[in-house]
């Protein structure tokens, strides 16, 4: 019955079939079959990251939840956790994008509610090719709509994330969704089964046929044709969801369950499976008391199906009762559907038969893990060398165009559609180097970012992965955070091509290497590959979620200029490096040269010494130099200033202008202080063996970057303010 | 005093509003549950903001027939202070406690923003607090705040003084430009005939505490409380005996 074409449509091997025979003792039945190809699949099994992500630190004095659970869990304190991860919704969102992107928000949010904790914040990393393309415009207008429809009606705050923009994203555009979550620390809950005979019960939204396959489809490259695949994504109801959420965490509250888990890639199959296979027991359910969205539909459709705003619970006998009125107040129904057994079986019962007869194990922990073989890209020596480059006579109007140029332009096209206030512990709006979020009833705060940097990856994968840790640590330092945790979200091309798989390597020594050196754990993540789409794969891209603690919030810094006439501050040394850069990229139409360096204990040195002048009250504002360099960064800070201050800096560095200029060289912030404060920030430096130099002054109705005694950029801040806020709107503008 | 938070399923600014009141301006404030008969002895309603039943349907117009708003119906008919914020101005709307009804913004997108809005009227229940003329700063967030009404019925609104803030620019001046939404008239919040109930776009409850951004919205909070401190009316002590018969 099973054959070749069943397998390929299942995307299993003969020999991973093989392994399935041998493991359950018999020939599985279809819907067996499928449970073992969503269980097995690269997006729920990792099956060719598992032995690189091993290499991954995960151990650290804040960590009391690492990798395998729903989400990762920090201790923040004062009886206090946070719950943490990102995933992505990268090819349900190229094939419907509204859907694709609400559902990816929708599905983050249980993984984190399920774990017992109230989500607080989202953030999110978006990546779509040149908005020139009428086609990348939709696509990205239907993500932000899809993000911003599920995370305003449920009322958690999108904070903050990233935009970027490149040709490898126009067919393969990235939706990363992060959320962090509130918990009492003695009040966390796991996906675990418990107590032999205890009911199993399923509440939320009824199950229908969407998204059937949905994980299968992650795990395998697109040809031209993706519309038919359009029923594979679910589509979400963020109002069921609000009531699951507080009839969840109602629940949970009043300790009335023992375990809980979402029902997310892979529905009831990946609920029950994993249940059982971490309480070591068994499952058996029966699928005639699974609330249906219609009639007919097959075992196998049933325990496939990825309808959204689900959740399976196992509570006692005693409380189940107590459960049930708990969703009925909120309009939910939980009805029973099966019960935990011993022996370590999944077994699910429609009409009177046996349908699914396997050992949970099997499905569960025994999915293969492959090593596959790997090689440099042969065009990576060429893709480094860079030619040679004049210098632009006219610096003003770089400085222009980079400032509209999306990937540096005002994104405010997008967050003003995201609700980020509600829940009113938004103290840092987006835009800010990182989010910033109270902790009411507490003096401290949380900050959140997101990073990475995809061209850096393509040119150097290993930099790029330290440098996307570094910058992210970066960030948090500019807002007064100390990080103490990371989530990665790995977005890659098909690992099956070894050039794929090398970068893959690299990025994991990468960021294993630098999270070391920060002492920073990897608390979880997940890892999207098949990012290709007719044969054309994205830029390898590691996008890191690091999350810090700001001891006393009123101490958060902004990277905004506070006052004219403060001192502005250079942390760190401008060095002659181009490669890699939004400057190149603009002006010189090159994606070329190596990515800057980093060195890993120079980056400490310098946020160690932001963390210690914020922590002293030396600091009015503080911002990290990113994508075009000093002067954007300069211009930055202009802009999130009240009433646009200006800025007039004046530097003497023996190199290139524009790498003065618009060059990425890492490690380095851009801060303002008082005057009267320099010679004490000047002491904190020399003592951290930090350059540190007093570069101009803040005020005036220009933005002026001086080199060499001669003006490189002279622009008034308003003009500039205006190329750097107009550009993503006009984009959107409605053609009449 | 003692103000009550209605929940309804789908609310979201009900927890954020109640700590406002609460823990911000240290006032007695008790959360109402929709599916239930009880104010609980309130003196203030406020409706929160969020997506009442998903805002399926048309925002608040489901959200209506939640039995709790016989009684906040009954409670406002009595001059019980009621208060809608955002989807809580949507609902006053459906219920009929307020002229008018809301379309889709202008830009046809989700806003959330920092907004100026003007005191039109400072003698009111919820502004005697601040002056006529000063303009606040509060944060708005909604999809649905583009304000409607037919001339004639918003020609009596403006006659009868019942328009309380406008979107304005920083400077007070009532613009297009500063008109967000597409509201006519800039109206971003009104009040019934009788001055008992207001709804307004703008999130008061975000602008409380100088840590957010802003305490402009305190305004708001601190007129309800200061009228009541002040010498009883008769309009407020007739709601409480009408909200206990009911």
């Amino acid at each position: 019955m099973i054959n070749k074409k069943t397998l390929d449509q299942h995307g299993l091997t003969e020999e991973e079939y093989r392994r399935i025979v041998e493991l359950i003792g018999k020939e599985p039945n279809l819907t067996e079959l499928g449970i073992f190809s969503v269980m097995w699949s690269e997006h729920c099994g990792y099956k060719s990251s598992r032995v690189h992500l091993k290499k991954l630190p995960t151990a650290g004095k804040h960590v009391v939840q690492g990798p395998g659970e729903n989400a990762g869990i920090l201790d923040i304190g004062e009886g206090q956790v946070v719950v943490f991860k990102i995933e992505s919704h990268n090819h349900p969102s190229y094939i419907e994008p509204y859907q694709g992107a609400a559902t990816g928000v929708g599905g983050i949010l249980r993984d984190i509610f399920t774990m017992g904790a109230r989500p607080i914040a989202v953030l999110d990393s978006l990546r779509f090719g040149p908005l020139s393309g009428p086609g990348n415009r939709s696509v990205m207008e239907g993500v932000v709509s899809g993000i911003a429809g599920y995370g305003n009606s449920i009322g958690v705050p999108t904070v903050g994330g990233e935009l970027y923009f490149n040709e490898c994203y126009s067919a393969n555009p990235l939706v990363n969704v992060f959320c962090l979550g509130l918990a009492e620390k003695d009040k966390i809950f796991y996906a675990r089964a418990e107590g032999v005979g205890n009911p199993v019960l399923y509440v939320g939204a009824k199950t229908g046929r969407d998204g059937i396959h949905g994980a299968t489809m992650a795990s395998a490259e697109f040809g031209k044709e993706t519309e038919h695949k359009r029923p594979n994504v679910q589509v979400g109801d963020p109002f069921r969801e609000k009531l699951l959420v507080e009839a969840c965490l109602e629940v949970m509250d009043k300790g009335l369950i023992l375990g809980i888990q979402d029902m997310g890639a892979a529905g009831l199959t990946c609920s029950t499976t994993e249940m059982a296979a971490k309480g070591g027991l068994g499952i058996e359910i029966d699928l005639d008391r699974v609330p249906q969205r219609e009639a007919g539909m097959t075992p196998y459709e049933i325990m496939l199906s990825e309808s959204q705003e689900r959740m399976l619970l196992v509570a006692t006998k005693d409380n189940v009762g107590k459960v049930q009125e708990v969703f009925a107040k909120w309009d939910l129904d939980a009805p029973i559907i099966g019960h935990v057994t011993e022996g370590g079986q999944v077994r699910v019962r429609f009409k009177g038969e046996v349908v699914v007869d396997i050992p949970v194990d099997a499905v569960v922990n025994l999915c293969p893990a492959y090593r596959r073989p790997s090689r440099p890209p042969a065009v990576l020596p060429e893709m480094t060398r860079l030619p040679l480059l004049p210098v632009p006579s006219d610096f003003n109007d770089v400085f222009l165009r980079l400032l509209a140029s999306p990937n540096i332009a005002d994104k405010e096209w997008v967050f003003r559609q995201y609700d980020h206030m509600v829940q009113v512990n938004t103290v840092a709006l987006p835009g800010a180097d990182a989010a910033v979020l109270r902790i009411k009833g507490s003096k401290k705060a949380i900050a959140v970012t997101l990073d990475g940097n995809s061209l850096y990856a393509s040119l150097g994968p290993k930099t790029g992965a330290q440098i996307a840790v570094a910058e992210a640590c970066r960030n948090l330092a500019c807002v007064g955070a100390r990080p103490i945790g990371v989530t990665n979200c790995l977005n890659f091309g098909n690992p099956e091509k070894p050039e794929i798989m090398w970068q893959f390597e690299q990025v994991i020594d990468g960021m294993a290497e630098a999270c070391r050196a920060f002492a920073i754990p990897v608390t979880g993540g997940n890892v999207s590959f098949y990012n290709d789409t007719e044969g054309l794969s994205i830029y390898p891209t590691p996008v890191l979620g690091i999350v810090g603690i700001i001891e006393d919030v009123k101490k958060a810094v902004s990277p905004g200029f506070k006052a004219p006439g403060d001192a502005i501050v250079l942390l760190g040394e401008n060095k002659e490096e181009l490669g890699g850069t939004e400057y190149l990229r603009i002006m010189h139409r090159l994606e070329a040269g190596a990515p800057p360096r980093i060195d890993l204990e120079a980056e400490k040195r310098v946020q160690n010494l932001c963390l210690e002048a914020i922590d002293a009250g030396l600091v009015c504002s503080a911002h990290d130099l990113s994508e075009g360099g000093l002067a954007i960064a300069l211009a930055e800070s202009s802009f999130h200033s009240q009433g646009l201050t200006g800025c007039s800096v004046e530097l003497e560095d023996p190199i290139r202008p524009d790498a003065l200029a618009f060059g990425e060289t890492q490690s380095r912030i851009l801060a303002s202080c008082r005057k009267a404060d320099i010679e004490k920030l000047a002491v904190l430096a020399k003592k951290a063996g930090v350059a540190l130099r007093v570069i101009g002054k803040t005020g005036g109705p220009d933005i002026v970057l001086r080199h060499q005694g001669r003006d490189l950029i002279r622009v008034p801040v308003e003009d500039a303010h205006k190329a750097w806020k107009d550009s993503v709107p006009a984009y959107f503008r409605v053609r009449t | 005093m003692k103000f009550g938070v209605v929940q309804f399923p789908g609310s979201n600014c009900d927890y954020d509003t109640h700590y406002a009141l609460k823990q911000v301006l240290k006032q007695d404030a008790v959360l109402l549950w929709h599916k239930e008969h009880d104010l609980k002895g309130v003196d203030c309603v406020v409706l929160p903001g969020g997506f009442s039943y998903g805002d399926y349907l048309r925002a608040g117009a489901i959200a209506r027939f939640s039995p709790l708003m016989k009684e906040v119906k009954s409670f406002a008919r009595n001059g019980g202070l009621v208060l809608g914020i955002c989807n809580g101005f949507q609902v006053l709307l459906e219920l009929g406690l307020l002229p008018g009804a809301m379309l889709r913004n202008k830009n046809l997108k989700f806003l959330c923003q920092h907004v100026h809005i003007r005191i039109e009227n400072g003698a009111t229940a919820f502004t005697r607090a601040g002056k006529e003329g000063r303009v606040l700063r509060i944060p708005i967030a909604h999809f649905e705040g583009n304000y409607y009404a037919p001339p004639q019925a918003l020609a009596d609104i403006e006659k009868k003084r019942q328009v309380v803030f406008r979107y304005c620019d920083p400077a007070g001046r009532v613009t297009e430009g500063a008109n967000v939404n597409g509201s006519l008239h800039n109206i971003a919040g009104l009040m019934n005939r009788a001055g008992n109930v207001l709804g307004l776009m703008p999130h008061p409850e975000r602008a409380s505490e100088a840590l957010l951004g802003s305490e402009d919205g305190r305004v708001i909070f601190e007129s309800v409380i200061q009228g009541f401190a002040a010498p009883r009316r008769r309009g407020a002590k007739a709601a409480r005996t009408g909200a206990r018969h009911d």
